[in-house]
């Protein structure tokens, strides 16, 4: 029971990690939140259904049909969120910091109507990409999808790390997230290096729609909302701005809501209500998170 | 004050900045500063130094007024391609990346150099700041203000620029490092790299520049040699604390 508990809360965190460090990455080179990303990742469960309903089913299913999903997906939403922050936010930026916040809430709300109205309103069906097959081990009843979630996320997140800590480019994006003046004097074009970032982000959060089409097998207009609300909870619990920090508030989030789904009377009733408790708390008692720095402060 | 016949490498004309509407930090102030030399703009605080590196470095644009460098409009651009131009701008306050380690900020500020190596660089970086080698895995945050002021100066050298501008390098450090940071200063002019330096410790100033600039809210006040000013009868009076 404890380890089937465990695999599911890590399952689930796992796609709530990858939907936070979208959050983070943005919030920590421009210090906005982007309530645009929650679209952004449902539209590359869109896109990832989408491939699977437009090529043919040899190039869709099996480890090739993975990859194809992934990369269509997460280029889909990364490009997306590429072009959002240049319409609606970059124009916005020198103005105050309240305008691009309002832009992104009313960019989340026309993505979402536009792919109720253009798309579908109802549930899609999330075709299964690989044969899946669950294994009983310790008494615990473990899906290869589990498993397939569960190593893409990491694989996605060590990549991320690489590049932010090894490539020039990623330095470049650490360096604007500490100071963007200072890296526009070291010759950084620094409106490229955040396009970079919100590409980074969207990708990422593509990645964890296709994931979470995956997971629950169907897709919907507003898959979006939840699981991007609980990963920017899970980003402010780590510490917003903070990379690790969205990585263990991804976590912290999926094995608790499975914890009280589990384990509380009624648990599941209350399991989507848990994220907003931990947001409450985590404001009140420490706002700048577990691995955050000051909130409000730049440095 | 003299001509020089050579063209300038940088020349500002006439220059104007403003803050918003109504703070006119620059009122029409032209300078020039040729190759190899050390040109020290001094003023007090308030006097509009910060902002004539900024407009210079573009990350203020002039409201009129232009600024050349050599030869070429630059007032306008947008500052990474200034620096791309090999205009290196050491700001006021350092702002070396606080969580970058030391090596990271010297890389970044090579950034826009394609040589395939730049192990030279960084061993003629190291010879001017020892310190910055013993350092290098460090987070720069962590460093302190002098060792900072090192890390920018060294991040600044690390693009090979063609000038090299520092906004008050000796702003609160030590006697003993404002003396080493001005002998560096000395030092990396004689290897070749020309220098436009604010500072509002205008005695050190003027006894490492070759020419000198006084501003005063927003204008230029005097201009000459660095040896006049230092003998300059207003000079001594307002900036050198020497009475009458
Ligand atoms: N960001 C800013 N916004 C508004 N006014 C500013 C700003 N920066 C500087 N100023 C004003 O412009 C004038 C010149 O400032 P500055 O160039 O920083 O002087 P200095 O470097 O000589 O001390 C001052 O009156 C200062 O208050
Ligand atoms: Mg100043």
């Amino acid at each position: 029971m404890l380890l089937q508990q465990l695999v599911n809360g890590l399952t689930l965190g796992a796609i709530y990690s990858l939907i936070a460090l979208g959050y983070t990455l943005v919030y920590g080179i421009l210090m906005l939140i982007n309530f645009a990303h929650s679209e952004v990742l449902m539209v590359g469960a869109f896109v990832g259904l989408g491939v699977q309903l437009f090529f043919p089913p040899s190039l869709t299913s099996g480890p090739l049909g993975l990859a194809l999903v992934f990369t269509l997906a997460m280029a889909a939403a990364g490009a997306l969120n590429v072009v959002v922050e240049r319409l609606a936010y970059r124009p916005l930026r020198n103005i105050s910091r309240l305008a691009p916040l309002i832009s992104a809430i009313g960019v989340s709300i026309i993505l979402q109507n536009a792919v109720f109205l253009w798309v579908s309103n109802q549930s899609q069906t999330f075709p299964d990409i690989m044969k899946m097959r669950s294994f009983q081990f310790a008494g615990a009843d473990i899906s290869s999808l589990q498993i397939v979630i569960l190593f893409t996320a990491l694989g996605l997140m060590a990549a991320l790390h690489f590049f932010i800590q090894k490539t020039r480019v990623g330095k470049a994006m650490r360096a604007c997230a500490d100071d963007m003046e200072a890296a526009e004097l070291m010759g950084i074009d620094t409106k490229r290096i955040v396009a970079v970032t919100f590409l980074v982000g969207g990708a990422l959060g593509g990645a964890a729609g296709a994931l979470n089409g995956m997971y629950y097998g169907s897709i919907k207009y507003n898959l979006g909302f939840l699981p991007g609300m609980k990963a920017f909870t899970a980003a402010v619990l780590g510490g917003i701005g903070n990379i690790q920090g969205a990585v263990l508030g991804g976590f912290i989030l999926g094995l608790l809501e499975v914890a009280v789904a589990g384990y509380l009377p009624n648990g599941a009733e209350w399991k989507d209500v848990i994220a907003f408790v931990v947001l409450i708390c985590v404001l009140l008692a420490r706002p700048s998170g577990i691995l955050g720095e000051k909130i409000g402060e730049k440095v | 004050m003299t001509t020089n016949p050579v063209k300038p490498l940088l020349e500002v004309k006439n220059v104007h900045a403003v803050y918003g509407r109504k703070i006119r930090a620059l009122k029409g102030v032209s300078v020039e500063l040729h190759a190899g030399e050390i040109v020290a703009l001094i003023g007090n605080n308030g006097a509009g130094k910060t902002t004539m590196l900024k407009t210079i470095s573009g990350i203020l644009t002039p409201e009129s007024g232009e600024v050349l460098y050599q030869g070429r409009r630059i007032s306008g651009m947008e500052p990474h391609r200034i620096a791309r131009l090999g205009i290196a701008h050491v700001p006021e306050g350092r702002h070396v990346f606080p969580r970058l380690t030391v090596m990271e900020n010297l890389e970044m500020g090579a950034y826009c150099r394609k040589e395939a190596s730049l192990l030279d660089e960084y061993r003629r970086i190291f010879d001017l700041f020892p310190l910055l080698g013993r350092r290098r895995a460090q987070l720069a945050g962590t460093l302190s203000g002098g060792e900072q002021q090192m890390l920018a100066m060294g991040r600044a050298l690390m693009a090979s620029p063609k000038l090299l501008m520092l906004d008050e390098p000796s702003m609160g450090l030590s006697p003993a490092l404002v003396d080493k940071i001005f002998d560096i200063i000395r030092k990396i002019n004689q290897l070749g790299t020309p220098i436009f330096l604010v500072e509002q410790n205008a005695r050190k100033a003027l006894q490492v520049a070759s020419r000198g600039y006084v501003l005063e809210t927003g204008n230029l006040a005097l201009s000459g040699s660095a040896s006049n000013l230092l003998h300059n009868k207003a000079v001594r009076h307002a900036y050198l604390g020497i009475a009458g």
